[in-house]
């Protein structure tokens, strides 16, 4: 296995940039998770990573080689399509000794290999068939099986799962995980799913237009957002954002509201802040805190747990998560408050305050 | 469901399209057993054991010449079919792969092709080819049957090519495979329908060209089994027991060949339909 070392990539198509200045770190045997909005690279950073795409400018290395200028195949990666891309006119087998039957590899190197990502895998009474006649969950292990097979570097797996339905999705989910652990594999891996980036990242990248807005672990992500784009996208439902400006010293002026919170001193009278509160740390009713009034304007209701939509005097909705069965219902005049602790505070420039 | 009354109705278009169709052939190759006589007086009764002769087929077989053309036909035919089918996904793949910078021109000149009948160059063809010292040999049809056959079928592969998901190039390219492998590997297995389909309509035209064997191998004994027939048409006294006899026989071989496409053709021909 190796590290990654992106430098300063860019990635332009004619004049349009789509990367600019991509710096990243992916450690020895780390997972590392790319998330972004439809659009922001994602795809494309994979693929310059993968060798498929030229890249324009900054540099590359993999396990301490510069691969700038190598193809795909000297690259020493695997890649895990979306779209499965496997060959249709081999069996299961076939597909997984493909490359190597092209490397040049032993017949009997070969054999034992693909038996052995068979069993890792549980393909072993499917090794005869051909893609079609699989399921789209065993499709998805005969992909994963090819890049296995292959001992590369690193793994590049682009949204693996997500033509698969919610129930398998989070059983190869698990898998992958375990993967992970047993291969003691680098991979990157690119996703639309919150809880597939949270529950398998060593590191989450965000990304936001071609560029990296944070990259940490995924609870520093959550408790610590570097920014309102990375507050906004982290989490789900997304957080709620109150524009306020403060007011004295550790007083805001918030969503209609005088809110006392503990503000850092470089914080001045008048400044423009946004602060930050998460729906799952909002309370209706009582509340440690600041106390908001609002209308309920909905109740999504999810079981144990549940979303209140909620309309501030300012026209503004914001969500809270509730607990059990709240007794409300549309219309009703409630007051809504949360922990001071747990709200994030980001300036004018959407930057996080400390 | 289709309702019973109009899949009788469809059936029985398509019976008498294929009783049009086959009728002349089916008259062909009934009146090739018959007796001289028989052929003008009863050209419509089928072979029966008074009228029966072979003369026609012994004359066919027992000239040596004839067989010759028959292989000359093949030769000619399937040499024309490999290099169609070979360099005509080659430029294919090409063209739908590789962006480079005369990619969109060279495209529209080789659909030139498709508009323009080669027989309109027919002098100039003749001209090479005699440069080239080539008038009466077969390497001289395949070439301009080549020629004739590339156009259209680099753009109906084309299309199919260009059907081929571009993640499973890719994936390719990551197994570490060479262009020459992917093209060999995986895009020829995955168009195989699209050649049958390709290589059928390349073999009729060929078999039975007439023109260009006239014009480039007419002696020789270079002849292809098509202008070898006219040998039986004078100008004075036609063998229709020899002509019929060898038209018929020449139904065998491009039948044989049809068979071996047909089964990829088939599918060749619904993929596209279902897709
Ligand atoms: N071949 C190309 N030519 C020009 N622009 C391209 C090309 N491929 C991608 N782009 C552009 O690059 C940008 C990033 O594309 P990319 O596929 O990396 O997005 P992504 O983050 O993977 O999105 P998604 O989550 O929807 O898969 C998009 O705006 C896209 O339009
Ligand atoms: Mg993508």
């Amino acid at each position: 296995m190796a590290e990654v070392l992106i430098d300063k990539l860019c990635k332009s198509y004619g004049s349009a940039e789509i990367l600019k200045d991509i710096d990243l770190k992916v450690e020895d045997g780390s997972f590392v998770v790319l998330v972004g909005p439809s659009g922001c690279g994602k795809s494309t950073l994979l693929r310059c990573i993968a060798g498929l795409e030229p890249i324009s400018a900054g540099g590359m290395t993999i396990g301490g080689r510069q691969v700038k200028n190598l193809p795909p195949a000297k690259r020493e990666i695997a890649m895990v399509f979306q779209s499965y891309a496997l060959y249709p006119h081999m069996d299961v087998k076939g597909n997984m000794a493909f490359g190597l039957r092209f490397a040049g590899t032993p017949k009997a190197e070969i054999e034992a290999r693909v038996a052995e990502a068979a069993r890792i895998l549980q393909l072993e009474p499917l090794l005869k068939r051909r893609p079609r006649e699989l399921s789209g969950g065993q499709r998805q292990r005969v992909a994963i099986g090819r890049a296995i097979v292959r001992k590369p570097q690193v793994f590049l797996f682009d949204e693996p799962l997500s033509n698969l339905d919610a129930a398998l999705r989070i059983n190869t989910r698990v898998e992958i995980a375990k993967l992970h652990k047993l291969l003691n594999a680098t991979i990157v891996y690119v996703t639309h799913d919150q809880v597939e980036a949270m529950t398998l990242a060593d590191k989450i990248v965000v990304m936001n237009k071609g560029r990296i807005e944070q990259a940490g672990k995924p609870l520093d992500l959550y408790y610590k957002p570097a920014n309102l784009f990375v507050a906004g996208f982290i989490g789900s439902p997304a957080m709620n954002f109150l524009e306020g400006h403060v007011t004295g010293s550790g007083r805001v002026e918030a969503a209609g509201s005088g809110l006392t919170l503990r503000l850092p001193s470089s914080c001045k009278p008048g400044d423009k802040v946004t602060l930050g509160v998460r729906p799952e740390h909002m309370n209706l009713g009582a509340a440690p805190g600041p106390l908001l009034q609002a209308q309920v304007d909905l109740i999504e209701r999810l079981g144990e747990t549940g979303y209140a939509h909620l309309r501030l005097p300012t026209g503004q909705v914001v969500i809270s998560e509730v607990r059990g069965e709240p007794g409300h219902v549309t219309g009703d005049s409630i007051s809504v408050g949360f922990d001071p602790v747990r709200c994030h505070i980001f300036d004018a420039a959407g930057r996080r305050i400390e | 469901m289709r309702k019973p009354a109009s899949a009788i109705a469809v059936h029985a278009i398509l019976g008498l399209y294929t009783v049009l169709a086959l009728f002349p052939i089916v008259l062909v190759v009934m009146n090739s057993f018959k007796a001289k006589r028989a052929i003008f007086n009863t050209p419509l009764q089928p072979p029966m054991p008074w009228n029966f002769d072979p003369i026609g087929y012994a004359k066919v077989f027992g000239d040596s010449a004839i067989t010759s053309y028959y292989l000359n036909s093949l030769v000619v035919t399937t040499g024309t079919i490999f290099m169609t089918l070979l360099f005509g996904a080659m430029a294919a793949w090409a063209l739908t792969e590789y962006k480079f910078r005369w990619n969109t021109l060279l495209a529209l000149y080789l659909s030139i092709g498709i508009m323009v009948p080669i027989r309109l160059g027919s002098v100039a063809i003749i001209q090479l080819v005699s440069d080239l010292n080539m008038i009466n040999t077969l390497s001289a049809l395949v070439l301009v049957y080549t020629a004739q056959s590339l156009p259209l079928s680099i753009f109906i592969l084309s299309e199919f090519i260009a059907q081929i998901p571009k993640d499973l190039r890719e994936a390719g390219r990551c197994d570490g495979l060479t262009e020459f492998h992917i093209f060999f590997y995986i895009v020829l297995p995955l168009i195989r329908p699209a050649m049958a389909t390709v290589a059928v309509f390349t073999m009729i035209p060929v078999w039975n060209d007439l023109w260009f064997p006239l014009l480039l191998a007419p002696t020789n004994g270079k002849q292809t089994i098509t202008l070898g027939v006219q040998q039986f048409l004078g100008q004075y006294i036609t063998d229709w027991n020899a002509v019929l006899a060898a038209l018929s026989t020449a139904i065998i071989p491009v039948l044989i060949l049809y068979v071996i496409f047909s089964r990829q053709l088939i599918r060749g021909l619904t993929s596209g339909a279902v897709k």
